[in-house]
């Protein structure tokens, strides 16, 4: 006979079966210091919180739900996903509507759509998907194969143009090749290429192209126009010192000089009100999280999951990596989020769903173990 | 067998790959995160003096210029609103230190008085640490002199020179110039939302009420920017380039500022509103909500005293009372309701009752009684405006339905905003069966119908509806859409826009009804008509309807006491009206409030308001005279 603390309990068991405490843990600690942080950097501004804990709430149930489904059903939806993609990315090329100088977004008669965003999860997937195809046989053929379903949506979403998403993919797919265990002779030959072909590139670009590429440089060549980004953010690191100017005491932050900082540059009013302390704590909790991906890639079960989940850790790394080296003036500006704490529904929507794909792979393995 | 093995062992060789590629990716991710903590180690701690440095006072600043606010003239160019420049002294919380330190110090140099005080802590508690917040305002030379001097002792206090509104007629434009007000979170919420916020940086006010706010993108113009290099001290060395700001534009205003002093002065001690309105066109000629309040202590938000001092008035002087102000129409709705009974063609010019001084509903004992005890007699159409027979009226308002009524009615603008330029006008109530419904879940009585004929019922009219229906009327039926501004003055290209006249819909009617109406109401301003006393004298001739809105009900078989009851409890007084008579140039309503009868205190003002308009002549005092309107009681 069940009692019904029992049926609670088993209920509850069932509700966090899927769940990776520990991942779970990390994560939390991240959107704990993404509400925080916007509070300051919205001028005490309670609706963005609130917006953000409700993008929070949206993106854990989805990551619940991926949490929950088994891998095979997700290894399934690789190629109608991406296929479904790569129509979306020629629609938004053909019939996209154009915003800030940059087509990205695509009408579908209820709402506007971002496809660049579905392809950062379809992409890895069906690149995955198909490696493990083709496990048993792999020659050269495949990479180039994978390649070119990688390049293809990269090429898209370059030309909207959408520089941050590009190679936020690229980067993603190129993590898939590199686990699937692209000869070390074809990644150094690729370099070696593209040092090679620099100079030659040099003289294709035009004037205001190279110009741009010499303000990375030097950023204080355009102090007032793209610069003015970078500058800002510098200053507003190195001004925090060691220990920070103070939680809602950051003059860059509240005099306004710093730009988009609820979103892209959020690391910046972090950085300035909490310091170097504080950037070491937020580095450990995003080597928590990595670290904890790595585990669960290294003991993943089928070929397919570990390059999945290799590369989503990975690229999660690349998103905290560009965005804070972007801030701190040793990458340029591209428009790529600090993952879990920057303002957006659709970041946290896409991370989340990965972290899901994470702990699916982690607790489904004995059901699909060989 | 070995096929199998093979693919063993592929798989266990395919692992070990794999787990050295992650090795490398290990690899990989701690470099460059240790190579990040390495450029913040650079940025934060070897090179944390430079951008310290830096943040303190970020080299190049960005300096809005804040445009000069439009100014607001009336139609003869008199300056109703306008900038002047003078001193503040500014503290900058954030740089201050002790506060109240600091502020007893400055005392010692420039005069602070205690509202200085209060007014500071409020904007205080406001803003942030971080903006510059006015302790004193409009320094005397000397005060800034003496302040330069001992300058270098007040860190983050500082002078500067500013522009300020001022509002030179005070009371008298209160509440259709209205005031601006420092921004307020609030307004910068609405400011992002409609992606002004920019256009707003170093501006420090905004349009709060009346004109300021409703034609706040007109009158702020656009901001300016100036890049300045500065200095460690935060001074300005030099320009890098500059973007001229570019000033509001200006209101030209159809208002008469003699004609809106005239209307002020007339009302005397009354309370009241008074909107007067040119009928061809719709330009609002002068426009009145007695008492006022002075808009200038608004600005710089108004000490705490002052201001409970005004909200704690009975009078109300906040309360716009020409806009928001719904009071009974009164007997002001006949002249409208004999035109809806001759349209319909319930009543005709002929029709005559015999009327005993009150009203019964078919079958009912009820009396719904006459003003005046024993009735006026044999009235037809005329006389009962002349002498405005409540009985004559009971009757129509039955045989024409509430449906009639209703739909008739609002083509004069009843029941509806009349779409003047200025923000938050209240749409009064102009009742139907619909309305009924909704608000009492109850069906549409005949007794309804009778007290909304003789308008103490359910209805209420602003003075600004009022004013606007009489134009309608006065115009045979053709209306347009009452304004305050009558011209913008851009300083893009210093052209003059005119505000188009924007014709309304207007009531079809027929102009032998509209003819009989007004000679009533013709007669009503001569020997023997409720308002013979305003008239009397006048070189013009004018049309005139009188009217009371109860302020306390009378119960069946009481009688209305004006000298029993309390100043504040007695009716309220309506005068609507226009002039000449047969071309007429201007259309009045007149609102007295507790000023009893329509005829003796309503008229009057609205009579001195023609005078100056038509003549020119300045108002003599009239000799105060009680007149003989007094259409009160109905059923309470």
């Amino acid at each position: 006979m069940e009692t019904q603390q029992t049926k609670i309990e088993r209920f509850k068991r069932r509700l966090v079966a899927h769940i990776d405490p520990v991942l779970l843990a990390a994560i939390g600690l991240l959107m704990f210091v993404s509400l925080v942080v916007l509070y300051s950097a919205s001028d005490g501004n309670w609706g963005r919180v609130g917006g953000q804990a409700a993008n929070i709430l949206v993106g854990l149930t989805v990551m619940w739900l991926v949490a929950n489904m088994p891998l095979h059903y997700l290894q399934r939806t690789a190629l109608p996903l991406y296929i479904l993609g790569m129509l979306l990315l020629i629609g938004v090329a053909l019939f996209g509507e154009i915003s800030h100088g940059a087509r990205r977004w695509l009408n579908i008669g209820v709402a506007t759509i971002q496809p660049s965003e579905l392809m950062k999860i379809a992409v890895p997937l069906m690149m995955a998907w198909y490696f493990e195809r083709h496990e048993a046989t792999l020659t050269l053929k495949n990479y180039f194969v994978a390649s070119l379903l990688l390049l293809m949506p990269v090429g898209l979403i370059a030309r909207q143009p959408d520089l941050g998403t590009a190679i936020l993919i690229s980067a993603s797919g190129f993590y898939v090749l590199f686990l699937a265990g692209l000869s070390w002779r074809i990644i150094g030959g690729l370099a070696a290429a593209a040092a090679a072909a620099a100079p030659f590139m040099w003289n294709m670009l035009h004037d205001y192209q190279r110009h741009r590429i010499l303000m990375l440089l030097d950023p204080m060549q355009d102090a007032l126009g793209k610069g003015y980004h970078t500058i800002q953010g510098m200053v507003a690191v190195g001004s925090g010192g060691v220990l920070g100017k103070g939680y809602m005491n950051g003059t860059q932050t509240h005099l306004d000089f710093l730009p988009e900082r609820t979103t892209d540059f959020i690391f910046a009013v972090y950085s300035e009100e909490f310091g170097l302390v504080g950037n070491l704590i937020l580095i450990a909790l995003y080597l928590f999280v990595i670290t904890r991906g790595f585990m669960i890639t290294a003991n993943a079960s089928t070929y397919f999951t570990r390059l999945m989940a290799g590369s989503i850790t990975l690229t999660f790394f690349t998103y905290a990596f560009v965005n804070m080296g972007m801030v701190s003036g040793i990458l340029p500006v591209v428009g790529v989020p600090l993952p879990l704490v920057s303002y957006g529904g659709t970041s946290m929507l896409t991370l989340l769903l990965g972290f899901g794909i994470l702990m699916s792979v982690e607790t489904h393995k004995k059901l699909v173990k060989t | 067998m070995s096929r199998r093995r093979v693919e063993m062992r592929n798989h266990l060789r395919e692992l070990y790959y794999f787990r050295t590629r992650l090795a490398v990716s290990v690899a990989f991710v701690l470099v460059l995160m240790f190579a990040l903590l390495l450029r913040f180690v650079y940025l934060q701690v070897w090179k944390h003096d430079y951008f310290h440095t830096m943040a303190e006072n970020n080299r190049i600043s960005i300096v809005p210029t804040v445009p000069n606010r439009g100014l607001i003239l009336d139609r003869n160019g008199v300056v109703l609103a306008h900038n002047y420049s003078a001193y503040t002294l500014e503290i900058t919380p954030s740089k201050a230190g002790d506060l109240e330190e600091t502020i007893n110090e400055l005392a010692k140099i420039v005069e602070i008085q205690p509202k200085d005080r209060k007014r500071f802590k409020r904007l205080l508690a406001e803003s942030k640490n971080f903006e510059t917040l006015p302790i004193r305002n409009r320094l005397s030379d000397e005060e800034v002199a003496r302040f330069a001097a001992q300058r270098f002792r007040f860190p983050g206090v500082e002078i500067k020179a500013r522009l300020f509104r001022e509002y030179p007629f005070r009371e008298a434009t209160s509440h259709l110039i209205g005031y601006i007000g420092r921004i307020t979170e609030k307004d910068k919420e609405k400011l992002e939302e409609d992606e002004q916020l920019a256009n707003y940086r170093g501006s420090d006010y905004i349009g709060k009420t009346g004109l300021e706010q409703s034609y706040e993108n007109a009158l702020h113009g656009l901001t300016g920017v100036e890049q300045v290099e500065v200095d460690a001290g935060g001074r300005g060395v030099r320009v890098l380039s500059r973007t001229s700001p570019r000033s509001g534009d200006n209101l030209v205003l159809s208002l008469d500022m003699k004609l809106q002093e005239v209307a002020e002065k007339a009302f005397g001690n009354y309370r009241g509103a008074l909107v007067a309105i040119d009928p061809t066109n719709g330009e609002v000629l002068a426009f009145v909500s007695k008492p006022g309040y002075d808009t200038n202590l608004f600005i710089d938000g108004i000490d705490s005293d002052s201001y409970s001092e005004l909200i704690g008035s009975p009078d109300r002087p906040l309360t716009n009372r020409a806009l928001h102000g719904m009071y009974p129409p009164g007997s002001t709705i006949k002249p409208f309701m004999a035109l809806a009974g001759l349209t319909y063609g319930k009543r005709s010019p002929s029709y005559t009752i015999p009327d005993p001084g009150y009203y019964m509903l078919p079958g009912s004992s009820h009396q719904y009684r006459d003003w005046k005890k024993g009735g006026h007699g044999s009235v037809d159409l005329f006389r009962s405006i002349v002498v405005s027979c409540d009985t004559y009226y009971y009757g129509l308002a039955v045989d024409l339905g509430i449906d009639n009524m209703h739909s008739f009615l609002s083509q004069f603008g009843f029941g509806k905003k009349t779409g003047i330029d200025l923000n938050g006008e209240v749409s009064g109530l102009l009742p139907s069966q619909e309305w009924k419904e909704k608000r009492f879940k109850q069906k549409w009585f005949a007794g309804d119908s009778v007290s909304v004929g003789i308008g103490q019922g359910y209805n209420l009219v602003t003075p600004m509806q009022l004013a606007y229906a009489t134009a309608v009327l006065a115009n045979d039926g053709v209306g347009f859409r009452p304004h305050l501004v009558r011209q913008i003055q851009r300083s893009i290209d210093g052209k003059t826009e005119t505000i188009e006249v924007k014709p309304e819909p207007g009531v079809q009617l027929n102009p032998e009804h509209v003819a009989l109406v007004k000679s009533a109401m013709i007669a009503v301003t001569q020997p023997g008509g409720t308002a013979a006393v305003a008239g009397a004298g006048a070189p013009y001739t004018f049309a005139g309807k009188t009217g009371t809105a109860q302020v306390v009900g009378i119960k069946q078989g009481q009688q209305y006491n004006a000298g029993a009851l309390s100043e504040r409890h007695r009716d309220h007084a309506w005068f609507m009206a226009f002039a000449p008579a047969d071309k007429p140039r201007i259309a009045i309503a007149v609102l007295a409030e507790n000023g009893g009868h329509g005829g003796s205190t309503a008229a009057p003002i609205a009579r001195k308001v023609f005078d100056y308009y038509l003549t020119g002549k300045q108002p003599e005092p009239l000799p105060d005279q009680g007149g003989d309107d007094g259409d009160a009681t109905d059923e309470d």
